[in-house]
Order: structure tokens, then C-alpha cells, then sequence
């Protein structure tokens, strides 16, 4: 803080941290409070707004509890409230995201960070930044029509001989969130990839070559050297895709299938279809308290410091 | 146990620059070996080629006899000390000095043993649960030649390890380096731009510049009987002349230049090339009246005490600068600044040389 007096003034440095103040406050604080409260009272016609009925409740937090449905999870058949279903499925799922494009993000990271050459590496960043031009919303569309039953896929698979009939990708071939999956995958590699690639460039070249010398196999050198460095890297990533799949509202609505429920979907039903925001409200902040402890729970897991995330 | 290293018409190329040309070299087992030259001279990748990083354009790379050629680093029977060390920063020091061992399938009790067997050996016992980041330079080193010898190699490569140390410790680790190399027994093969490091340490020392090896000898044939000039000046400083070689004759010969006639040896390979006369400042000699040969008067400019010996600088005719070292001995008498002496030395202590062998 003085440091920043020292450099721009008072008169600036009050202009930012009122900013800061500003941001969290109004735009952050505030309205996540205005939520919870909505949450704690009833959804009410107007004329009744402040009358008897409208008292402290927790019946927006017990209806996610209703409605019971059969279902059946990995064959085993189970009698569970439909919204906690969506709300399962959604964490599950998410987290299938996240895993996917660490799968995918990590040995690329990699490549670009050690093994490709330096005079390549603004090219290879170009192409991989250029998808992220187009808005979600295209790129969501684009995958409906590769992912469609008459679209460029099967065509593909057809015209190479690897199968006689077109899939229908977006039932799903091994859940019902397939398409959804794989979209989103698409989306979101790239919030994996950035924060591995800059934890790897990091790593001094010297400590990979002296495993190698002294004996270690590529998979023990990343499993002992270049993971554990990279690990700061792979949680920030591993957060940024999980929050950003599993509140994602758009890739759910335009490629899933009729079967595959997204949370996000339900809380925008309660908004926009039922006009009820204070259910809304209370389904969005079990999802909020939710995902927060998921991630804990996953940090405590991985042993990662959420100092190490913000770096 | 430890192996010879032979390196046979060894040539590295990195796209059209030759980093190292037409290299030849035979290590025995169990030398210190030392490959000396200024940076850029391709002695780094002499090491990364025989360590498996960088594969050779031309020729073969033998250990024990064995063609290493297509054989991974991690399958070879060396082991490198980077010129950071490389270090493994996460791990503990006893894990860092046994993961070479956790890769050959070693169980954790027997890791340990062995990672507190070498510590002792190193001098730095009660380290093992430390954190890199908890030791001083001349500890990490230790712990990087444990980590290395903890895969029993029969080749040891050090790239330049004591750079980044104070003077003090640099000259400490020199013994201990020698030490831990004759209990051992292991071949080691030491890079260095240090000129005192590689003379006081090894066994031979290869000479390097331009990416050729220049002069492969013990240190103090290196210094005392250099083949060209390069050599002479990286390992020394000199008193240099030039002017028209005579018939050689008995292996001296003649040079005539502005400065006068001398007479000096001649090594029957540099016969025949344009030649210099080479002679150092230690064997330069200064004497109140002209000698009978090899004398040339010269205006003191300079004198520098420098503990052991005084350098006193000159200047002969035409401007040339002239050095000697006077031995403090209390006896030889040192010449004041401005007094005229002459620069004398003996005809056996002088090398007329060439140029150093570079590509034409």
C-alpha cells in the first residue's frame, strides 16, 4: 500500500482500491447476499409481499429434496429426488470435463513447453487461441451439427468404413451426457492448458535431463519431476474448468438430449419458466456451497494450498 | 568399477555450424580427465554427446568399449552433474540422492542406507531429511556428486559444477572432487574453462577451441611443451614474437624479427608452418647488461607485487609489452619503474609455435 502511494499518489491510489472496493462490494458481496436472503422467504404474489406469509422459511431448500424419481446409476437401480440426480450427475459429469482436459491438456502443455521448438511456439499459440475468437454459442452450435445424426461425424465414420450406421451421438452412446461432455471438453481445454503450460515453461530443462540420466523412464521422470512441479498449474486448472463446467448453462441446453439434466438448467428454470427466485436463489446457493467444498475437498486431496492456485 | 571412454572421429553439427570437429580421444578407466577451453569451444556438447543427450553427426562414441550408439541417457552407464546442478528442488535430499536407485526398483529401507552411506562419504552427514533450498552452494554440490555416485556409474561427467562457488570453496572442492575420484576409482570426465582447475586436478587434459581438440597431454606437458599458440596462451600468459623462422637444426631454430635474432625449440610437428616465439614470463629473466642471446632491452612500465612473485611489466622497442616474474625470494634484486633491463630467458624455456588449429 505505500509502495503504491509512493508510486502514483494518493489521489490515484484511493481511485483504486475504491475500484477494488467497488467490485467486490457491489458487484460481488452484494448480490450473492441479496440471494441468500431471497432465499430464506417465500416466493409470493406481490399484493402479498410483507403480509403474514412472508416470513424467514426453509421450504426453497427442502424442494430440492422432492420428487423422487427411479433411476438407475451404473445398472444399479436407486430412488432419488430429481434435482439431486441433476445436481449428482452435473458434480459427476463436471468433474469427467475436468479429468478429460487434464488428459488432454497436460502431454500438450508439455510439448509446447519443452519439446517444441521456441521459434514455433507463437504459431502453435495462435492456432490454439484462434477457436476461442468465435463465441461460445457458435462453437456449441458447431459441435450440434458435427454431433447430429446426418452430420459430418457419421458421415466421416461412414465414409472410412468404421461403421455401417450412423450413431446417434447426442442420445448418447455411453451415458446421455456424452455430447455434453465432449463439448465441453472442447470449450474448456484451454483454461487447463494455459495454467500447465506456464507451471511447466518454469521447470528448468536440467532437472528433466538429469532424471533422464540417471536412469528414470519418461513416465517416472513426470511422475517425480515435472507432475509435482506442474501441480500449482494442474489445480488452478483443474478449479477453473470444474466451476466453469459445471456452470455452464448454454453447452447443456444446445447440444444436450432430452435424457441429460444440467443443474444450471434447473436453477434457470426456477428463474425464467416458474418466475421463482427465491427457489432459484436457494438451488444456486447449495449449488455455490457445494462446488466450494468439492474443490476443498479435492485441494485436501491432491495436497494443493490455494496460495500455490493463485500464483 | 569403472570403464574407458573412446571418442573416434567424433564430428557435431548443429545445422551448418560444427560444434565439435573430427574429435579424438581416448579415455582409460579410472582417469580424471579434463576437457579445457573457452566457452563455445564445444566442450559442453563433447559431454552432452557422451552422455546420450545429443547424438553425434559422425563418428562413434565407445564406454567400456561398447558403441553407444541409439543407447537412451537413461540407459547409459554415466552419470552427469549439471552446471546447476539440477537438483530436485521437491524432494528431500535423501530422496534426491537415492531417485536413481527408486528407478532401478530399490526398496525405501535400503534407499535410505545407501542415501546416508554417500552423505558420510560427501562430509555431510545428518542432511538427508533436509530441503534443497536449506543448503549453501558448497552443500548442493555435495549433494548433486552423492546423487550422481548413488548409481554406481562407471563414468562420471561434470559440467563445470564449481562456477557458481567462491573462490575459498572452489579450491576446497578441487581436492575433494580429486578425493572422492581416486576412493572411487571411477572415470571421471571434467569440463572446465578454468585453466588452474583443469591442471591442478586431472590426470590429461584435452585442449578445445573452435570445436577441435587442440593438444591432448598430462597438465604439465600442456604448459611446458604447448603444439600452437592457443594452447600457450590459455593455460599461461606469454612473451610473444614474431619475425622470419630460420633452418631448423638439432630442433631449434632461428627467428629474426625487429626486436633482434633469437633462437628457440622447435617440435618436429610444427615444422614447416609460420611460427611465433612463445616464451613465458616465469622464464623471462631480467638482467642489467645484454646476454649473449635471447636478450632484448625493455623500459620498465609496471611493477604489481602479487605475494609469491612480482610481475614487472615493460616496454621494448616499437612499443611491445614485455612481462616477468621476479621470485620474491629477498635475494633477486626487483628493478624500479623507468629503469632500463633486459628481458633475457633461456632458448630451452622457448617454443617457437603456430597458430592454433583451426578449420581453414
Amino acid at each position: 500500500m505505500e509502495d503504491l502511494i509512493r508510486r502514483y499518489g494518493t489521489g490515484l491510489t484511493a481511485v483504486f482500491c475504491l475500484l477494488v472496493a467497488f467490485w467486490i462490494l457491489v458487484l460481488v458481496i452484494l448480490p450473492n447476499f441479496s440471494m441468500l436472503f431471497e432465499s430464506f422467504f417465500p416466493y409470493l404474489p406481490v399484493a402479498e409481499l410483507g403480509g403474514p406469509k412472508d416470513v424467514f422459511t426453509l421450504q426453497n431448500y427442502e424442494k430440492i429434496l422432492a420428487n423422487p424419481i427411479e433411476t438407475n446409476w451404473f445398472g444399479i437401480p436407486i430412488s432419488i429426488p430429481v434435482h439431486i440426480s441433476t445436481f449428482v450427475d452435473t458434480v459427476f459429469f463436471s468433474a469427467l470435463v475436468t479429468f478429460m482436459t487434464l488428459i488432454l491438456a497436460y502431454p500438450l502443455a508439455y510439448f509446447l513447453a519443452k519439446v517444441a521448438s521456441p521459434r514455433s511456439i507463437p504459431t502453435l499459440l495462435l492456432l490454439l487461441f484462434i477457436p476461442m475468437w468465435v463465441s461460445e454459442a457458435l462453437r456449441a452450435f458447431a459441435w450440434y451439427i458435427i454431433l447430429t445424426f446426418n452430420g459430418p461425424l457419421n458421415a466421416l465414420l461412414k465414409g472410412l468404413g468404421i461403421i455401417d450406421q450412423g450413431i446417434r451421438w447426442q442420445n448418447g452412446v455411453f451415458t446421455s451426457y456424452d455430447a455434453i461432455v465432449i463439448v465441453l471438453t472442447y470449450c474448456y481445454v484451454l483454461f487447463m492448458l494455459f495454467p500447465i503450460y506456464t507451471a511447466i515453461t518454469s521447470l528448468d530443462t536440467n532437472q528433466i535431463e538429469a532424471a533422464e540420466d540417471l536412469g528414470s523412464p519418461w513416465w517416472r521422470t513426470h511422475w517425480r519431476v515435472v507432475i509435482p512441479h506442474a501441480k500449482p498449474g494442474i489445480a488452478s486448472g483443474c478449479v477453473m474448468v470444474f466451476m466453469l463446467s459445471a456452470g455452464s448453462l448454454l453447452v447443456p441446453t444446445v447440444v444436450g438430449s432430452t435424457k441429460a439434466n444440467w443443474f444450471p438448467q434447473t436453477i434457470y428454470t426456477w428463474f425464467n419458466d416458474a418466475l421463482d427466485w427465491n427457489t432459484g436463489a436457494a438451488y444456486s446457493m447449495i449449488f455455490l456451497l457445494v462446488c466450494i467444498i468439492f474443490v476443498i475437498l479435492a485441494m485436501r486431496l491432491f495436497k494443493v494450498k490455494l496460495s500455490d492456485i493463485a500464483k | 568399477m569403472s570403464a574407458g571412454i573412446d571418442l573416434e572421429n567424433v564430428c557435431c553439427d548443429f545445422g551448418t555450424f560444427r560444434a565439435v570437429d573430427n574429435a579424438n580421444v581416448s579415455i582409460k578407466p579410472g582417469e580424471f580427465f579434463s576437457f579445457l577451453g573457452p566457452s563455445g569451444c564445444g566442450k559442453t556438447t563433447i559431454l552432452r554427446m557422451v552422455s546420450g543427450f545429443i547424438e553425434p553427426t559422425q563418428g562413434a562414441i565407445k564406454i567400456g568399449g561398447k558403441d553407444m550408439k541409439g543407447t537412451r541417457p537413461n540407459q547409459r552407464p554415466t552419470a552427469l552433474i549439471f552446471q546447476n546442478l539440477a537438483l530436485f528442488p521437491l524432494m528431500p535430499i535423501w530422496e534426491n540422492i537415492s531417485f536413481g536407485l527408486e528407478v532401478r526398483g530399490v526398496d525405501k529401507a535400503t534407499r535410505r542406507k545407501k542415501a546416508e552411506d554417500l552423505l558420510k562419504l560427501v562430509d555431510l552427514p545428518g542432511a538427508a531429511d533436509k530441503m534443497v533450498s536449506q543448503l549453501s552452494g558448497g552443500q548442493k554440490q555435495r549433494v548433486a556428486i552423492a546423487r550422481a555416485l548413488a548409481v554406481e556409474p562407471q563414468v562420471m561427467l561434470l559440467d563445470e559444477p564449481l562456477s557458481a562457488l567462491d573462490l575459498k570453496l572452489r579450491q576446497h572442492m578441487r581436492a575433494e572432487l580429486r578425493a572422492i575420484q581416486k576412493r572411487t576409482g571411477v572415470t571421471f570426465i571434467y569440463i572446465t574453462h578454468d585453466q588452474g582447475e583443469a591442471l591442478a586436478m586431472s590426470d590429461r587434459v584435452g585442449v578445445m577451441s573452435q570445436g577441435r581438440i587442440q593438444q591432448i597431454a598430462a597438465p604439465r606437458d600442456i604448459y611446458d611443451n604447448p603444439v600452437n599458440g592457443f594452447v600457450a596462451s590459455f593455460v599461461g600468459e606469454n612473451n610473444i614474437f614474431e619475425g622470419e623462422v630460420g633452418p631448423v637444426a638439432d630442433g631449434m631454430a632461428a627467428l629474426n624479427g625487429a626486436h633482434g635474432s633469437f633462437r628457440a625449440r622447435v617440435l618436429p610437428e610444427a615444422q614447416g608452418k609460420a611460427l611465433k616465439l612463445y616464451v613465458r614470463p616465469e622464464h623471462t629473466l631480467l638482467t642489467k647488461v645484454k646476454a649473449a642471446e635471447n636478450s632484448v632491452e625493455m623500459e620498465v612500465t609496471e611493477v604489481a607485487f602479487e605475494g609469491a612473485f612480482i610481475s614487472v611489466h615493460g616496454q621494448a622497442a616499437g612499443g611491445k609489452r614485455l612481462s616477468a616474474e621476479v621470485k620474491n625470494d629477498g635475494v633477486t634484486v626487483v628493478p624500479a619503474v623507468g629503469e632500463k633491463v633486459f628481458a633475457t630467458f633461456d632458448a630451452a624455456r622457448a617454443l617457437l609455435l603456430p597458430d592454433a588449429n583451426v578449420r581453414g
